[in-house]
């Protein structure tokens, strides 16, 4: 594996761990107040990272928000694998009316832009906190809304490899020798299609990292006072000028990160070919 | 190397064999946005258990999918008519569901490139116990001692091994012996075998070839052999088929067929088959054209458009399945080859193509005999034939062993794929024995096909 990809995997191990370990790692609290320290940049005493608006260490807040970036991520990547990755695989494998059907429905849920969808979605589910619609916290509705985005575009490429699979000719060997739908689904044709899924999923990762910025931007993310990359960022952009840092540190967590999955994506994706271009 | 035949094989006693498949006026079409393609278009056809009928045509002449039909399982877009009977049940009719209980138990089929046929991602173990799961409830114990008696009958060498390896770790020899001791699992009455070396090394051809008449013989089984090589059939068959567009143009016992070609297309096939004897360069024979479009059949004999000897007649009549003087051999044509019907009867070069066509066929079957007795002697002084006939992968193995001579047979076989040839030595030195019960029961007068 080349320097990068060592890079990638390094960069996610390092924020997984610091996100994991937080609570017990030797900082200040992520809501913690030094009046001493608000605005000041990187380098200040005791505050590797400096302090954010209202004085609270960002390096705590950075690692802290990791831990809630990166959980709506993966979370609402699995609910859109588990529910995509299952409807594209039938769709694409039993095709038919079916496919038409779910395929039609991926494409007009593609057709709303996905920050609009996501936005709806939350505010739909958060619209009615006393009739009991709005049981879940709001963290939870983040990850559902994003993890409907992500259906029809995990469904989309699950379908497509699973098309090409599906009519290769080891799937009618099974046939022939008397294999019944799901297990061929399951245990000839999923195997397959698993690479491709689990590529897209790590982009997938990434876009809800930034999705989850985005709707902090327009207030409706995680909700304060527990941070996350796309709050801090939110919380920091009225002091753009005086002190950038705020929006910065969060911002470059969120490229690296991103741009490491991608990486990572693309490293797993050719690294599964391999074993197909051998044949 | 005495390796135990899988307890699954239930062979029955050879007597009380009856009629295995019964084919009844066979269609398919496949809907397509150009109208129906009428892919099978009326075949006939019976079975014995225990017998071989191999299916020859070029490609797109319907082999393949005459195969596919009979087992059911042809894409969405297929429409199938006709009569299936297996030992006597009625199967064209039946549902998927029901379909279930014969694929695989009852018939299965080895298909064409084992590149694609095989799972890239599952071991081969995995592969084999599959279907032992699926139909005979075995455990997981049960079924990988299974698995490994299947990988050693069919002449895989360390099989502990090769049950826990991918297919792109096998060459492509050893994945079509794969393939085989699948098809074999659970061991199934009827095998179909489409096309089984047409992606393989023409070194390894052979040896596939023997491996499959082997199982067909130690089983007991029927087996359909489908190729477009006349060459690969002549040796290890008993009945033969000739397709073309859809329908069966000739048929009959093997060695009558060789004898006495009737049907100018199988002629052609015929002289299609490179010969060694000819001097270097000489121009391969083709069949001029190409086949029908299968859409929009003219009316009269398919084959009329490419055929040499064509009347008015052949272009307006379809002609009929018509029997032949010797027993059991049909074809359709209104003017046979080598009968006073045809324009360019001769009766002397009729006579020398009746012999020519019985010693190509004792060539090849006496070139196999000799090849199964000598087992490991002949290699010295061997050019590798097979190779300088044709680089095409389309290049067959069998005919150019044909030519080659008796002698040069053992070579090809012991000089063969490297890994491949540790088993290839069992299945033959059994043959002998077996080649002559083979010929014994060969003139029972069993039809393959017939109206």
């Amino acid at each position: 594996m080349s320097i990068g990809a060592w890079l990638a995997i390094g960069w996610l191990a390092l924020i997984t761990a610091l996100a994991l370990l937080a609570p017990v790692l030797p900082m200040d609290g992520p809501n913690e107040s030094f009046g001493e320290i608000a605005r000041e940049g990187p380098g200040a005493e005791g505050h590797i990272l400096g302090g954010d608006g209202i004085g609270r260490d960002m390096f705590s807040r950075t690692v802290y928000g990791a831990r809630s970036s990166l959980l709506i991520g993966v979370a609402s990547i699995l609910i859109g694998l588990i529910v995509g990755g299952l409807a594209g695989l039938i769709a694409g494998y039993f095709r038919g009316r079916l496919d038409t059907v779910l395929t039609g429905t991926f494409d007009i849920l593609l057709a709303f832009p996905s920050l609009v969808l996501a936005l709806s979605l939350v505010s739909f589910f958060r619209a009615d906190p006393e009739a009991g619609t709005g049981g879940l916290p709001p963290a939870q509705i983040v990850v559902v809304a994003l993890g409907i985005v992500s259906i029809p575009i995990l469904a989309r490429i699950t379908r497509a490899n699973t098309l090409t699979w599906a009519q290769r000719e080891f799937v009618l060997a099974a046939r022939a020798q008397g294999a019944k739908h799901p297990r061929i689904l399951f245990r000839e044709v999923l195997p397959n299609v698993l690479p491709a899924m689990f590529s897209i999923a790590l982009l997938g990762i990434g876009v809800a990292i930034i999705a989850e910025g985005g709707l902090s931007l327009l207030g409706v993310g995680v909700e304060l006072p527990t941070p996350s990359w796309g709050n801090i960022i939110a919380e920091g952009r009225g002091s753009l000028r005086n002190a950038p840092h705020i929006v910065f540190i969060p911002s470059i967590a969120i490229f690296l990160t991103v741009l490491a999955l991608n990486y990572m994506g693309d490293v797993i994706r050719t690294r599964f070919d391999v074993r197909e271009s051998a044949l | 190397m005495t390796a135990p035949v899988p307890t699954l094989d239930q062979r029955p006693e050879p007597g009380g064999a009856g009629c295995l498949l019964e084919v009844d006026d066979l269609r398919t079409s496949f809907r397509t946005d150009r109208g129906m393609v009428r892919a099978v278009a009326g075949v006939t056809l019976n079975l014995e258990r225990g017998k071989t009928l191999g299916i020859v045509g070029e490609s797109g002449s319907g082999k393949s999918v005459l195969a596919r039909s009979i087992m059911g399982i042809v894409p969405n877009n297929a429409e199938r008519e006709g009569s299936i009977r297996f030992e006597g049940t009625e199967i064209s009719g039946l549902s998927q569901a029901r379909m279930r209980e014969y694929w695989g138990q009852q018939m299965a089929m080895v298909f064409q490139d084992p590149m694609t046929a095989l799972n890239p991602v599952l071991k081969i173990g995995r592969q084999i116990t599959e279907s032992l799961h699926e139909h005979l409830e075995f455990s997981k114990e049960e079924a990988n001692q299974t698995a490994l008696a299947l990988l050693k009958s069919v002449g895989i060498p360390e099989p502990a091994r090769r049950l826990k390896e991918y297919p792109h770790q096998l060459s492509g020899g050893m994945r079509q012996r794969v393939m085989i001791a699948i098809a074999l699992a659970c061991g199934p009455k009827l095998l179909f075998a489409d096309e089984p070396t047409t992606a393989l090394d023409v070194t390894v051809q052979a040896q596939i070839l023997d491996l499959l008449q082997f199982q067909q013989r130690e089983r007991f089984m029927g087996m359909i052999l489908v190729t477009h090589d006349l060459g690969v059939v002549a040796g290890r068959t008993d009945h033969i088929g000739v397709m073309y567009a859809g329908r069966i143009v000739e048929t009959g016992p093997t060695r009558t067929l060789f004898a006495h070609v009737r049907h100018p297309y199988t002629e052609a096939l015929l002289q299609s088959i490179p010969k060694i004897e000819l001097p270097s360069h000489s121009r391969l024979q083709s069949i001029a054209g190409r086949p029908p479009n299968l859409v929009n059949t003219p009316p009269g004999c398919t084959f009329a458009p490419r055929c040499p000897y064509a009347q008015d007649r052949c272009r307006e009549e379809e002609p009929p399945l018509i029997e032949a003087e010797q027993p059991g051999h049909f074809h359709r044509c209104w003017f046979p080859v080598g009968t006073p019907a045809n324009p360019a009867y001769n009766a002397e070069a009729s006579a020398e193509a009746t012999a020519r066509g019985e010693a190509t066929f004792d060539r090849i079957a006496a070139a196999k005999a000799d090849a199964a007795r000598e087992d490991s002697t002949a290699s010295a002084g061997f050019a590798p034939a097979p190779t300088a006939v044709d680089g095409e992968a389309d290049a067959d193995a069998e005919s150019s062993v044909s030519a080659a001579g008796a002698g040069n047979v053992g070579g090809i076989h012991n000089r063969a794929g490297d890994d491949d040839a540790p088993g290839g030595g069992r299945p033959r030195r059994r043959q002998p024995l077996r080649a002559r019960r083979q010929t014994s029961t060969t003139d029972n007068g069993e039809r393959t096909d017939g109206r």
